[in-house]
């Protein structure tokens, strides 16, 4: 499989304190990896140093054949058209509606039609299930809805790869249901993704590799069988809690 | 103190390099005229009722003080001259300045605030848009383009209630006044006006999106940084007024 997202020897410091000491790992073209861990382990930190929202200590990180880690922040806004980044609240603008909020992106980077900007939108609405909620404002919604919406706007760029930060937190089973749901459909059209959670049961449903995060470093890096089968200790820890 | 000092420094120069990457995105595209628009509108819709209210009562009271000041000394027919002229080059330039402080200052920082700790900035940025571009330049370009006009409809407006007081209380004709009004005021004293009023609305949006920006703690960050802004602005357009004022004077009299 193509190898599209590499992150080599990440290191991350806020003052004194090692966030990350050395993460190393590979994203495949339509593969989704779960990044597992307890709370306060970097997860996000860990997303946000992919796409530049947070500025990394040491190591590399390659998109293809690009090494996106030394750009500036001006040079990193195409590559964001690239890797898009779902949030863990949806952080939808308050002063858009959820069509402008989804339409967003397409004004800035695409000269769409009006027709074919409606089409791009009412698809990416009525994929995240919220096809009759265009004209409510964030406010209207709910925290899941709210969250749909968000994925939507991250999706409608068509990214190579979608950083889901905690997507299914806070959410009833139905509701988690939808968003794996929606995760699986954005990977049925060739995207692939970086799922951060601690929700071993939605992670085990979506993702074909997981991966754990543990005092920095990734202690665990396997497909689902290899996680439910391992012995280490970490892993092992890790299932039993959560 | 030396972290106090290096703390103050860093501020600076954070200030300095938002004023840097503003002028950056003004002057490159794209620019986002619609949103510049609308922050015109909402800023002049924001300010001009209350505007007109503090201009009209700065020209009452200032008429009522210096024509009884000025009576002692038989000074009375000097009030249309020196109200006017104390009214563009000083006091409606600082007043409507501290009101757009407190008003929109304080709005632009509470609503940057709330995005910052929303992650609506971030998303802004993770969206490949720069927060500079989307939410500082209309601001900025918006109050620099207002704010004088608002300084110019405060003296205007101070004009008109300093002629009725001057015509009530001490018997000034009108067209004395008005006549006494248009021989005093030059263009470079509507330039000095328009010159301050820029600068004044180039400090409380810079301050206001850099506090906003800066906005941590929640909500309880959020209603902290719209009262630093109005605190922080207030003080250094009082500060600059000074300096400005010697400028001009040393450029235009």
């Amino acid at each position: 499989m193509e190898e599209i997202l590499r992150v080599k020897n990440l290191k991350k410091t806020f003052g004194e304190k090692t966030i990350h000491h050395a993460i190393n790992f590979t994203l495949h073209k339509s593969e989704t990896i779960g990044l597992l861990g307890n709370s306060g382990t970097g997860k996000s930190v860990l997303l946000r140093c992919l796409i530049g929202l947070e500025t990394m200590d040491d190591g590399e990180v390659w998109l293809g054949k690009e090494r996106i880690d030394l750009l500036k922040e001006e040079a990193m806004f195409k590559i964001r058209t690239r890797i898009s980044y779902a949030f863990q609240s949806g952080a939808l603008f308050d002063s858009l509606n959820v069509y402008e909020n989804i339409a967003y992106p397409l004004r800035e980077h695409l000269k769409l039609t009006h027709k074919e900007e409606e089409a791009r939108v009412s698809e990416m609405l009525k994929l995240v299930r919220i096809g009759e909620s265009g004209e409510l404002f964030p406010s209207d919604l709910s925290g899941g809805m709210q969250k749909r919406a968000g994925l939507a706007r991250a999706m409608v760029l068509y990214p190579e790869i979608i950083l889901y930060d905690e997507p299914t937190a806070g959410l009833d089973p139905v509701n988690v249901e939808n968003v794996l749901e929606i995760m699986r459909a954005f990977k049925a059209k060739g995207t692939a993704g970086i799922f951060v959670t601690h929700d071993i049961i939605a992670a085990k449903k979506v993702c074909d590799r997981l991966l754990i995060v543990d005092s920095g470093r990734i202690v665990f890096e396997g497909t689902v069988k290899q996680f439910e089968e391992s012995t280490n200790d970490i892993v092992k820890n890790f299932q039993s809690t959560h | 103190m030396i972290s106090r000092t290096r703390h103050q420094l860093e501020f600076i120069g954070e200030l300095v390099s938002l004023t840097f990457q503003t002028l950056k995105a003004s002057l490159s595209r794209p620019f986002y005229w619609l949103r510049l628009l609308e922050q015109i509108v909402e800023l002049g819709q924001r300010s001009l009722s209350i505007t007109i209210v503090i201009g009209f009562i700065m020209g009452l009271v200032m008429t009522l003080q210096f024509g009884y000041g000025l009576a002692k000394f038989g000074g009375t027919l000097y009030v249309p001259a020196i109200v006017s002229l104390s009214l563009i080059r000083e006091m409606a330039p600082i007043f409507t300045s501290l009101l757009v402080a407190g008003r929109i200052g304080s709005g632009i920082a509470a609503e940057i605030g709330a995005m910052n700790v929303t992650q609506q900035i971030d998303a802004i940025r993770a969206l490949g848009t720069s927060p500079v571009r989307v939410l500082v330049v209309p601001r900025m370009v918006a109050a620099m383009l207002t704010l004088p006009l608002l300084g110019i409809l405060a003296t205007f407006v101070g004009i008109i209630g300093g002629a009725i007081i001057a015509r009530s209380e001490f018997d000034i004709a009108y067209g004395f006044y008005v006549n006494k009004v248009l021989a005093t005021i030059q263009l470079h004293d509507v330039f000095s006006c328009y010159i301050k009023c820029m600068f004044f609305a180039f400090i409380i949006t810079l301050f206001a999106c850099w506090r906003g920006f800066n906005t941590k703690e929640g909500t309880r960050g959020v209603g902290e940084a719209a009262t630093w802004v109005v605190v922080r602005s207030s003080i250094v357009i009082l500060i600059s007024d000074f300096f400005l004022s010697k400028a001009l004077i040393l450029l235009f009299d």
